[in-house]
């Protein structure tokens, strides 16, 4: 099947079979490898990008379900809070293996979009499904709040 | 469909400028060049435009040998820290072999503690013939020119390194270059130094192997017996076939398995949905988790072999007889996967002279040489290129390389021509193996009215990591495999009429060393007896283990500073709430110190909350003491998740877990605070990546114990009726 895609501000015209999840399309296909394949069943977050500037796990969204949304991967963030998180986690050293952390970066910016400020359990609450083996959670949870408290000024 | 250009020159690593100078040494310590003096060691390239290229001969999975042995050769040649870059070396044990293993490999935490002298040296040695040939260049003295952050200054004279490169290449490095006083470092113990993987780790940038894409490649996957030790005998393939993009399917020659071709990673996945193999399972392991912990536990009755010189079980025995108080006790500690991030994989292209295989390549010492002989070339037709590893824990690190030999043979089935990338799915590697053992501890300890010591009686059974592999000559000695007594055996306290007994559980089962190998299971033993002793000998937990460690030898007095350390920080001696509780635990393992203290809450509903854990640590010069705090909270993180709900079990042989819902990671909502404080040292570095874990497990345990009076002697938490809250 032809599919268009609308990804990181782009129209890219791709071919998959039907039910292919869209990670496999993003990764295989359109070579973005920054969005990674962890578990396959959504219990890891590795593979988090967003649809019209939500968070979703690419590995259970199949490509006709992506319709008309925008697709954003780790490589086309842009704006105030992508930079304030991105920048926080270099500030940080969040990163060990740094595998998962693309798909960390994808939520802590959803979930700043949503709740600016948020408290340590917004974070828990919000950051649950995103495992990291390394278990760089601390640093994790303080880059969120540095990235909140810059954006603040 | 290929990698682009970035990329592209990320992985082949070369440098743009054809002119660039390798510089190293042949390290006086260094285990078998020490006979080829002449030999340089090429550890940092310059090219031209005068960038510095450090040489990794360390792969990174996430520990931070990007940023530490960078450090180490930026710091002796005063380099730019922000410009200065970085490359994996290639496969080359000559050049690049770990000085502690003999051969090129990274693991048992040593990254640093064999590095620590060799990468200075070559920073040295670069300063030294850049320096002469700038003095030359200049017509000045030598000692008049100085490197300034990456720049070679010498009076108004100003040039960057590849303003020199060409004269300073012709010239010989000197073995015994003068190295900076630790007073004049301004990298080594830097805090502030940022790890050089963090920029394109953070915007997807960095390439693991899973991201490596040649022309042509066919995605490969296998499916392996679900009994170990079973082999395929048939496979019928008519429904996969009709799996869109499907390609093939072969019988692996090891018939440990059946491998699936196709044309991406989703259609791969389908078509091995749809094959059905038979499989002969007559000398497979069929037990059941509950047959094992029996077999286990009837194994400690009688240890096939002593693990320490003075084991005297019937002495020991005596002792314990006239002891005034006796503490007995089992521990037993399950299977446990690694599971990475990134799950297995790797790519493998024929080149012309051979192939080459891009891997998070842990030991390319012997996936080097193994890949040879499946594809009956020599070693060096096999070229390996090092990309990222998102995580190991031991899992990468491989006497059978077992995932490239399976690479290799799913390249040779489909004739040798055409490049494959191989990929383990999630449910492949939670099911696959290679294991942190199970093990079974039955400690009795006897004290005098004193509450002293007097014997210890630890006998413990598990399957012996290292028998059988490349690694036996090293670990075994009379039967004893260190792996599975080490922290028992050579236990830093001092303990009178301690007798050790090992014997081996046999199974099919693949074993291997999980993040701190042996430690993980005998550190929650020991430090959980002790913990026992003091409660019944009425001592104070810090206060009997310093007791133990007072004979005033540098190991003791290490040990003892981490405890008193780790102890003042927790405020161990502070009142605490009601409902509260805290756990001590110290191990060394891997030359370095560490001491735990974990602080927990019992819940209303009488689950347990992870309030803080504080950590002590003492591994020599800490040469980056941010990613030190990182990798202790990376250990107790890693142990953590571990000893609360993971467990691999079996039920007819056939592993119960699969994926992360039933082999659930620690999370976010789990994470309890954690402070980490390192003992400035003096000593040579030693390890950080695994010496963090070992104590948590005792220590949480312990704090358990001390909050609500439940000893847990078992793990995981989750299978003692403690849920987490």
């Amino acid at each position: 099947m032809k599919y268009q895609l609308s990804i990181n501000g782009e129209k890219r015209d791709i071919e998959a079979e039907p039910g292919t999840p869209l990670l496999w399309v993003i990764r295989d296909e359109l070579d973005l490898t920054g969005t990674k394949f962890g578990c396959g069943v959504a219990s890891c977050g590795a593979c988090t990008v967003h649809l019209d500037a939500e968070p979703v796990r690419s590995c259970q969204t199949s490509i006709e379900d992506v319709k008309n949304a925008n697709v954003t991967t780790i490589e086309g963030i842009n704006g105030k809070v992508a930079a304030a998180v991105q920048t926080a986690w270099r500030e940080l050293d969040v990163v060990q293996c740094g595998y998962c952390q693309s798909g960390q970066i994808m939520s802590a910016i959803g979930l700043l979009s949503e709740t600016p400020n948020p408290t340590d359990k917004n974070i828990d609450d919000y950051m649950d499904g995103n495992a990291c083996r390394c278990a760089t959670y601390q640093r994790i949870r303080a880059a969120i709040h540095v990235a909140a408290k810059n954006l603040e000024v | 469909m290929t990698l682009n250009t970035s990329r592209r020159n990320f992985l082949v690593g070369v440098s743009a400028s054809a002119s660039v100078l390798v510089v190293g040494l042949t390290s006086t310590d260094s285990w078998a060049a020490s006979n080829t003096a002449a030999e340089i060691t090429p550890f940092i390239k310059i090219d031209k435009e005068g960038t510095v290229t450090a040489i990794l001969k360390h792969f990174e999975m996430g520990q931070g040998t990007t940023t530490g042995l960078t450090t180490l050769i930026a710091e002796e040649l005063d380099a730019d820290w922000d410009k200065i870059q970085i490359e994996f070396a290639p496969a080359d044990g000559k050049r690049y072999a770990n000085l502690l293993f003999g051969a090129q490999g990274t693991g048992g935490s040593t990254s640093i503690a064999n590095s620590y002298l060799q990468y200075r040296k070559a920073g040295a040695s670069a300063r030294d013939v850049l320096i002469r040939a700038a003095a030359a260049k200049w017509s000045v003295s030598p000692s008049t020119v100085d490197i300034q952050n990456g720049l070679l200054v010498s009076g108004s004279h100003k040039a960057h390194f590849g303003e020199v490169i060409d004269d300073a290449s012709k010239l010989n490095p000197s073995a015994e270059p003068k190295l900076k006083s630790r007073a004049d470092f301004r990298l080594i113990g830097n805090a502030s130094l940022s790890r050089k993987d963090s920029h394109s780790k953070t915007d997807g940038s960095a390439i693991f192997a899973m991201d490596v894409k040649v022309p042509n490649m066919v995605y490969a996957s296998v499916t392996h017996s679900p009994k170990f030790g079973g082999t395929a005998l048939s496979f019928d393939l008519s429904k996969a076939k009709d799996v869109p993009g499907y390609i093939d399917a072969k019988l692996l020659p090891t018939k440990t398995g059946v491998v699936v071709y196709a044309k991406n990673t989703w259609a791969v996945k389908q078509a091995r949905e749809q094959l059905s193999i038979q499989w002969d399972f007559s000398k497979a392991e069929t037990r059941s988790s509950d047959a094992m912990v029996t077999e286990h536990k009837k194994l400690l009755d009688t240890p096939e072999f002593s693990a320490t010189k003075d084991t005297n079980f019937e002495a020991t025995g005596a002792l314990l007889a006239s002891a005034e108080t006796v503490v007995e006790a089992d521990f037993l500690l399950p299977f446990l996967s690694h599971e990475p991030m990134e799950t297995l994989n790797c790519v493998i292209e024929p080149t012309a002279n051979g192939v080459r295989v891009y891997d998070g390549s842990q030991f390319p010492g012997l996936t080097q040489p193994t890949v040879a002989a499946i594809l009956k070339l020599k070693p060096e037709q096999v070229e390996i290129k090092t990309v990222y590893a998102g995580g190991s824990f031991g899992r990468r690190a491989n006497g059978t390389s077992d995932y490239e030999a399976e690479a290799a043979m799913a390249f040779a089935l489909l004739g040798g021509k055409t490049p494959v990338k191989l990929v383990w799915m999630r449910e492949d590697q939670v099911a696959g193996g290679y294991y942190r053992p199970m093990a079974a501890h039955r400690i009795k300890i006897g004290a005098d009215a004193n509450g002293k010591i007097v014997g210890w009686d630890h006998r413990t059974a598990s399957k012996s990591i290292m028998k059988g592999t490349p690694f036996a000559g090293g670990y075994v000695h009379e039967g004893v495999d260190h792996a599975s007594v080490e922290g028992i055996a050579d236990t830093l306290y001092s303990i009178p009429g301690f007798s050790v007994g090992l014997s081996d559980f046999k199974s099919p089962i693949s074993v291997l060393w999980w993040r701190s190998v042996g430690h993980s299971h005998t550190a929650f033993a020991m430090e959980s007896a002790l913990d026992m002793v003091a409660t019944d000998t009425k001592k104070d937990p810090v206060t009997l283990r310093l007791s133990l460690l007072n004979s005033g030898s540098k190991d003791h007095m290490r040990a003892s500073a981490v405890i008193k350390l780790a102890a003042e920080k927790a405020g161990w001696d502070k009142p605490l709430a009601k409902n509260r509780g805290r756990g001590f635990a110290m191990h060394k393992s891997f030359n370095s110190y560490v001491a735990e203290v974990a602080e927990v809450s019992i819940n209303s509903d009488g689950s347990v909350k992870i309030e803080k854990i504080t950590c002590a640590v003492d591994c020599g010069v800490a040469v980056n003491p941010d990613v030190i705090k990182a990798q202790m909270e990376g250990g107790i993180g890693y142990g953590l998740g571990a000893a609360m709900r993971n467990e691999i079990t079996f039920t007819d042989g056939v592993v119960d877990q699969s994926n992360f819902p039933d082999y659930e990671p620690i999370r976010m909502s789990d994470f309890p605070e954690i402070d980490v404080h390192i003992v400035q040292s003096d000593e040579n570095p030693t390890g950080v990546g695994e010496p963090g874990l070992p104590p948590i497990a005792p220590a949480v345990a312990n704090a358990i114990f001390a909050a609500s009076g439940k000893r847990i002697t078992s793990l995981p938490f989750s299978e003692n009726g403690i849920s987490f809250g």
